[in-house]
């Protein structure tokens, strides 16, 4: 059977929906590891502590999802990106992972016993659980931009050639840097939303609005350095959109300064960025005018604009290769067969509906804002 | 060639976290579905008592729910981490299952248990016993997709080798997804699942009965275990048995080693009760043996042959053989894809190709073996006989136990003689609290069962294990397994405690509700029997 997609849009469709998981976790669970990473310093006292965890206590858990589903979804759909990635970012990803599975045991563990050590002990293994994963994730991405130093053998085996340190250069510290005030902005968005007004509202909102000034400086920040460091790649030569996904059979090359070319190409991709910018301007606007339902909306913004930034400065690519640019991942040579991409296609379209759909259902039955009140009350709180 | 030591390490720092892994969901899948009953009564018949039940063992659900949800993090990206050519080379097949359980599992019972924990007084009882059930049934539909996608390593239909990608690709994406050994796999392993929890349940009950503590939720609690646990374990051991056996050279294999049955019989085979297998002997020594079982369980007819490992082992060295011409074309065609007569070749032996890569753990080209290494290679399709006889023993003993023992159980609850004022019902009561770590005993076990079976295949008879592995170092996989082994190890220790220390508290509510939404029907009359010790 001959899927009634091609092969070609079949991958920019699966290319568009790698980005729709990101920047789904992004949102989702992203207000999630924001909310952790603020946690010791929004909530004083153990009641305060408590309101900012049970702001997100119900609904972490489905959110976290989002980032299992992206591991998911690229190995069904990216194969290549999810196997030379996750191998070659080996100790950054245990980090990742380690620091993730500190958040469960964290929600779930603090509160079942009184003892203020112990507390306060799963407090930072929260702060831990969120703040490592939002910089890590902001770090690979600054690498993955500036290229991994990885190549492929005749049997596209992988070998990575580079370190834990070296995946940390000024560049991609930047980008972490950038990752962890978005998400930031983003948790303390949620918890002016989410948390009845008192001294834990008010100091989310001191947060949110220090994390959307770094996080305008650090996106512009980012983008001069991009362009001045000269990072970017190319294709080149005859491309085949539908060949056989094997980087084996297309020319690549470093091309300094390639990542701004889609931008010239096509301006109307100039509309990523400005979200970027915009975005954090809104969310500062709603902060300072009590408008929370527009900040949150001004954050998510942010987000999806400064992810999108990265998804199309890069296109076709998804992992240019450093150090053997020839063997470099991109939508036309990475990604799964022509009929896995369609038969996946059919279950998302199925699926994500039937998600979202209970999504927010959850979210409509756990709405409203946490009070000091329900803390005291509530037996099932957190 | 191929460190092996990195394979060694990677295979051992997957088999911690699985295992580990694999403490917690077990008890997930079964108490899940034990939650959906208590609260199905409950609802049905409105007396409060079930609801203190229910909430009950929900916290304790609730407390093993986070390590399973915890480790399971790891699990999703560990392919990739640790087995990046295996991914590679299977993902556009194995993929699948794993999104599609992530789309379809994970998302449901993520969602729902925020509302099961947290909505008792924002949902009517009959949408939260809505969400339960949607718990119960997004951890169970996991299993099914994970199982989907093991069972395809163990029998891999629907797919072939493309060379253009050199990856497997998959050509019959509903073979895949109605794999009759996932299906098996599916049943034994959720059944094992409600067996745990169902011992679990049992035995805490059994010790406050013993105790003379809540009485009233306990007996309540043995009852609804002791019906679900004899459900269960009969499935267990009767659907268990149908995991596929003859579908594949490697399936055959695991049951001629797990039998430790060396040499074909004429049928229909005897069934080996005790024995004592060599491996470097290649024979069982001390041989207890009853006639005609095993033919007649593994193929269902009394003419039926069971393969021995001999005639296995020879059949692999012709399958070798193939391998090499396929993987001699595959090579042909890297260097020039248009060559016709290597596509042909490769055609015509590509569902031996991976056999050829047994020898690449001798050889970096298969195409210099000699006919020694060629035997030396169809030798290692022999997984480890004696563990994996005295595996199977070991978890079909247990099997077969805890059918008697729910037998008993449900009997007692049957005609409710709880009273335990002597002899039989109390010593029944102390074993079940000492057996509860037994079902673990069993799933760990039935885990490394089939996964030592497979070896020395990832993927049956396509990729061996050996060539599955990421390209690491031997400090990184170590960093990782001690990382994790710390990490875990402190975990298991706070978990039990919580456990223990939830178990003591019992049923007892710490605050006072507030008023619901929905308020239950004799509120006040449930707080009495929270506060119940005995009857």
């Amino acid at each position: 059977m001959v899927p009634p997609i091609d092969y070609e849009t079949l991958r920019v469709i699966w290319w568009l929906l790698m980005g729709v998981l990101l920047i789904g976790f992004a949102l989702t669970d992203g207000f999630d590891l924001g909310v952790a990473a603020l946690l010791p310093f929004v909530g004083k006292t153990d009641e305060e502590r408590r309101m900012v965890i049970n702001a997100v206590g119900a609904t972490w858990e489905g959110n976290q999802v989002w980032f299992i589903l992206g591991g998911g979804a690229i190995f069904a759909a990216w194969p290549f990106v999810y196997a030379v990635s996750f191998s070659g970012f080996y100790l950054a990803m245990f980090l990742v992972l380690a620091a993730l599975i500190l958040r469960p045991v964290g929600f779930k563990y603090r509160s079942k016993r009184p003892d203020p050590a112990w507390r306060s002990r799963w407090d930072w293994a929260l702060f831990v659980g969120g703040f490592v994963p939002a910089l890590v994730f902001g770090v690979a991405v600054g690498n993955v931009l500036a290229g991994i130093p990885f190549r492929l053998d005749s049997d596209l085996r992988s070998f990575y050639e580079g370190t834990l340190l070296g995946l940390f250069h000024p560049f991609s510290l930047l980008a972490g840097l950038l990752s962890v005030t978005m998400l930031v902005l983003h948790g303390s968005a949620w918890l002016a939303l989410k948390i009845e007004h008192g001294a834990v509202h008010d100091r989310a909102k001191r947060f949110g609005q220090i994390a959307a000034v770094l996080s305008i400086v650090l996106f512009a920040a980012g983008g001069v350095m991009m362009a001045t460091m000269g990072y970017g790649f190319r294709m080149q030569g005859a491309v085949d959109p539908a060949g056989p996904s094997n980087p084996h059979m297309a020319a690549m090359i470093a091309a300094p300064g390639a990542w701004l070319d889609n931008f010239s190409a096509h301006p109307l991709m100039l509309l990523a960025p400005l979200l970027g910018f915009v975005g954090p301007i809104i969310a500062l606007v709603g902060i300072r005018a009590r408008r929370e339902a527009l900040a949150f909306g001004g954050s998510s913004a942010a987000a999806t604009g400064i992810i999108a930034t990265v998804g199309l400065s890069m296109f076709p690519f998804i992992l240019p290769s450093s150090i053997d640019p020839a063997s470099s991942l991109t939508v036309w040579n990475a990604s799964s067969s022509h009929m896995t991409l369609f038969n996946m296609l059919l279950v998302t379209l199925l699926f994500l509906p039937i998600v979202l759909l209970y999504t927010a259902w959850a979210y409509k039955v756990m709405f409203g804002r946490v009070t000091l009140q329900d803390v005291r009350t509530n037996p099932d709180f957190y | 060639m191929v460190d092996m030591a990195v394979i060694e390490l990677s295979r051992l720092q997957f088999a911690l976290t699985a295992l580990y892994h694999f403490l917690f969901v077990p008890l997930t899948l079964g108490l899940s579905f034990m939650l959906v009953i208590m609260e199905s009564i409950y609802v049905m018949t409105d007396r409060p008592i079930w609801r203190v039940v229910t909430r009950f063992w929900a916290k304790l659900f609730a407390i093993n729910f986070v390590l399973g949800v915890a480790t399971g993090i790891t699990m999703e990206f560990e392919f990739g981490t640790n087995w990046a050519y295996f991914s590679h080379y299977v993902g556009d097949i194995f993929g699948a299952p794993l999104a599609i359980e992530g789309l379809m599992a994970f998302f449901l019972e993520a969602t729902f248990v925020g509302m099961m924990f947290f909505g008792w007084d924002k949902l009517s009882k009959r949408q939260h016993l809505f969400t339960t059930f949607m718990v119960a049934l997004g951890s169970n539909l996991s299993a099914l997709w994970i199982l989907i996608a093991n069972g395809w390593m163990q029998h891999p239909t629907g797919s072939r080798f493309n060379p253009d990608t050199m990856r497997m690709e998959v050509t019959d994406f509903a073979a895949v997804i109605f794999n009759p050994v996932a299906q098996a796999k599916f049943v034994h392993t959720v059944s094992a699942g409600y067996v745990c929890a169902s011992v679990f349940v049992l035995g805490v009950s059994s010790w406050y009965i013993l105790r003379g503590k809540w009485v009233a939720v306990a007996k309540r609690s043995f009852t609804v275990a002791a019906a679900f646990g004899l459900a269960s374990s009969l499935s267990v051991v009767v659907l268990g048995d149908e995991s596929g056996y003859t579908l594949t050279d490697n399936q055959k294999m695991k049951l001629a080693s797990l039998e430790a049955m060396w040499h074909t019989e004429p049928a229909p085979a005897g069934i080996t009760l005790f024995g004592i297998p060599s491996m470097e002997g290649r024979e069982t020594r001390y041989e207890i043996k009853v006639p005609y079982v095993l033919g007649l369980i593994s193929t269902r007819s009394l003419t039926g042959q069971v393969a021995g490992i001999d005639e296995l082992v020879v059949k692999a060295e012709t399958r070798i053989e193939s391998g090499i011409k396929a993987y001699d074309a595959v090579e042909k065609l890297k260097v020039n894809r248009t060559d016709l007569a290597a596509r042909a070749q490769f055609e015509e032996h590509k569902l031996d190709l991976g056999y050829a890569m047994l020898l690449k753990r001798f050889m970096a080209d298969p195409r210099a073996a000699t006919p020694a290494d060629i035997q030396k290679a169809a030798w290692t399709t022999v997984p480890n006989v004696p563990v994996m006889f005295w595996l199977f023993r070991g978890m079909a003993g247990l099997g077969f136990f805890f059918i008697a023992f729910f037998g008993a159980a449900f009997y007692m609850a049957s005609i409710r003689r709880f009273g335990c004022a002597n002899g039989f019902c109390r010593l029944f009561m102390r074993a079940a609290v000492w057996i509860i770590p037994l079902p673990w005993l069993a799933i760990e076990g039935g885990w490394i069962l089939a996964e030592i079976g497979r070896q020395p295949w990832a993927i049956d008879g396509v990729l061996p294990t050996f060539l599955g592995a990421s390209s690491l170092t031997i400090p990184q996989i170590w960093t990782t397994i001690i990382g994790f082994t710390a990490l875990y190890g402190t975990l298991a220790v706070i978990e039990v405690r919580l456990m223990l220390a939830a178990i003591a508290h019992g049923p007892i509510e710490d605050h006072v509700p507030h008023q619901p939404a929905y308020p239950a029907q004799g509120e006040a009359r449930f707080q009495g029997y929270a506060a119940l010790p005995a009857e």
